[in-house]
């Protein structure tokens, strides 16, 4: 559906060059959430840019929708752009015009007649539940309601993908669950492909089923979340979960510090009182988390083991055979 | 002040408001594509076309250095040209539009530099022409910035065409001369400036007002209706 391949993009200021991205590919499969991480300066805005070409990449080749994008002339990338929504973080929205103005806009770039266009703007802001601010200036709603209206407009030409530049990094908690929510419903319910940029792990984990690392223009990691969260090590797993903060300084009874990650099965097991029946041991928890992601639930938990030195060792073979330990965890400790 | 002088008055008003209002609708018709070029044409511009931005805010910029009485003597042939005389209010409106246009120009690409990026950005991203950029993102959204600059001009040009009155082009500058300095009619004099100042308060006030009548960007907006 999307495919970058060799991505590099060079901002030249003055004398100097800056290299913003430096050969990314990455790949978003139809019906796929596609979420790209990186901190702030990282290149994602460049990334995300490049795939409509509102940047034009410095090398490297962008196929959307099954058309070479940098191969198109003037007026047929301005079709292509039609088949592919943009929303924005800072909404975008045009402020002179209400809000059924704004989500008619693509329309009338599309040609369509004005009794389809009334139509059409009256089902999306029913779907993104804004009827009643159908004639509101925008400077009157809410953030969370500008990005509903953002989005009723980037889907109004009924684009098969979506491009999301940080939709939801100037909402509150609150508001940006709801949109994530919004967002996840469209997927699943149009089949909507959605490429999203974002620093926040919370988005990640919310509603994507794939992503990519990017540091300094360069993509360092690329997989599904459930699974580059449940391996410790992985670029993401460290971004999600830093050190536990209990240190070893704060053992409490001389027993055997033990890491866990849990996902897939063994999230759903009763892997701690599974220990303590088969090998009189104790489990004292430390500190830990749980949580859904996606379909599956991940986590990692850290705690320590006492009981007889014996039994602490066939329970720590027992939770290896598992597939469970953490590979830090068994010589940290 | 007796009545003939009141009717004089009368008449100078009507001079003036004729020779501003014909020269601000030119002003204003050759102004809003001039400004729109300068914005289209500059690097990172939406046509970018530097070497006819250069020459353009060149001729911007020498329009607006040179003094409005110097530039009234030097394009004599032109008006003469385009007028048949060059005395006259019809005649006056000439160098008007001349010396107003570089300022509207920048009135009008100012206003329009103003326009978040983002906008223009998201139209693009929507597979808009440059042609529907500029009329349906660009123009409406400096709306009330264009009106605001445009009763700028106006002021201006009414200052303007009492200097050019007082050079043999009639109107509220001509009489203030002509009977307030000339003759000592003090009273002429004040009346001139009460009829400027009234009209300057006028076009500011219409302008305030038209132009947040237009303006949506505030939430708590007392104009905006919804
Ligand atoms: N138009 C531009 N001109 C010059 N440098 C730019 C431009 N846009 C972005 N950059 C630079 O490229 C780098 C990546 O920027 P960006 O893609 O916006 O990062 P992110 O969205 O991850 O914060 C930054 O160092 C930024 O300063
Ligand atoms: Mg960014």
């Amino acid at each position: 559906m999307i495919e970058l391949r060799g991505i590099s993009k060079v901002y030249r200021q003055g004398g100097r060059e800056l290299s913003a991205l430096q050969d990314v590919s990455l790949r978003v499969d139809p019906g796929e959430v596609f979420g790209v991480l990186g901190q702030s300066g990282a290149g994602k805005s460049t990334l995300i840019r490049c795939v409509n070409l509102l940047e034009r990449p410095t090398q490297g080749r962008v196929r959307v929708n099954g058309k070479e994008l940098l191969s198109l002339s003037p007026e047929e990338l301005r079709l292509a752009r039609q088949g592919i929504g943009m929303i924005f973080q800072h909404f975008n929205l045009f402020s002179s015009q209400t809000v059924a103005a704004n989500v008619a806009y693509p329309l009338e770039v599309a040609g369509l007649p004005r009794e389809q266009i009334r139509a059409r703007v009256a089902e999306l802001l029913a779907l993104v539940g804004l009827s009643d601010k159908a004639d509101t200036y925008p400077a009157r709603l809410s953030g969370g309601q500008k990005q509903r209206v953002g989005i009723a407009r980037a889907l109004a030409p009924r684009p098969r993908i979506l491009l999301s530049d940080e939709a939801t990094s100037s909402l509150d908690p609150e508001t940006t669950r709801s949109v994530l929510a919004l967002l996840r419903d469209l997927n699943r319910q149009l089949g909507l492909t959605i490429l999203l940029i974002t620093h926040q792990m919370e988005v990640v984990k919310a509603i994507c089923d794939t992503v990519a690392v990017l540091e300094q223009g360069r993509l360092v990691e690329q997989g599904k979340v459930v699974e580059l969260l449940s391996r410790p090590g992985t670029h993401l797993h460290g971004l999600c979960y830093p050190p536990f903060t209990t240190g070893e300084s704060a053992v409490l009874r001389g027993g055997q510090r033990v890491e866990l990650s849990l996902s897939g099965e063994h999230s759903t097991r009763p892997i701690l009182s599974t220990l303590a029946r088969r090998f009189d041991v104790d489990a004292h928890l430390l500190e830990g988390s749980l949580e859904r992601v996606g379909e599956a639930r991940v986590g990692r938990l850290l705690f320590e083991l006492t009981g007889a030195p014996d039994a602490v060792s066939q329970a720590l073979a027992f939770l290896r055979e598992q597939g469970v330990t953490s590979e830090e965890a068994a010589h940290a400790w | 002040m007796p009545g003939e002088l009141t009717h004089s008055l009368w008449v100078a008003t009507l001079e003036t408001l004729y020779m501003t209002s014909v020269a601000t609708v030119l002003v204003v018709l050759a102004g809003l594509p001039l400004g729109v070029l300068l914005v289209l044409t500059d690097r990172g511009g939406l046509w970018e076309r530097p070497a006819l931005h250069r020459v353009l805010g060149m001729l911007v910029n020498v329009g607006r250095s040179v003094p409005f009485i110097i530039l009234m003597v030097a394009i004599v042939p032109l008006t003469r040209l385009l007028v048949g005389t060059t005395i006259g209010t019809t005649a006056a409106i000439v160098p008007l539009v001349v010396a107003a246009i570089p300022f509207m120009g920048r009135v009008v690409e100012q206003g329009l530099r103003e326009v978040d990026s983002g906008l223009v950005e998201a139209a693009i991203a929507m597979g808009s022409t440059h042609r529907r950029v500029v009329f349906r993102v660009l123009l409406p959204e400096a709306l009330p910035s264009l009106v605001r600059g445009t009763a700028l001009v106006v002021i201006s040009l009414l200052g303007y065409s009492a200097m050019a009155g007082a050079v043999g082009g009639g109107g509220l500058g001509d009489l203030a001369v002509k009977y307030g300095y000339m003759r000592f009619r003090t009273d002429v004099m004040l009346g001139c400036l009460a009829v400027l100042l009234a009209l300057v308060q006028l076009v500011q006030w219409l302008g305030d007002g038209v132009a947040s009548r237009f303006d949506h960007t505030s939430p708590h907006s007392r104009r905006a209706h919804d």
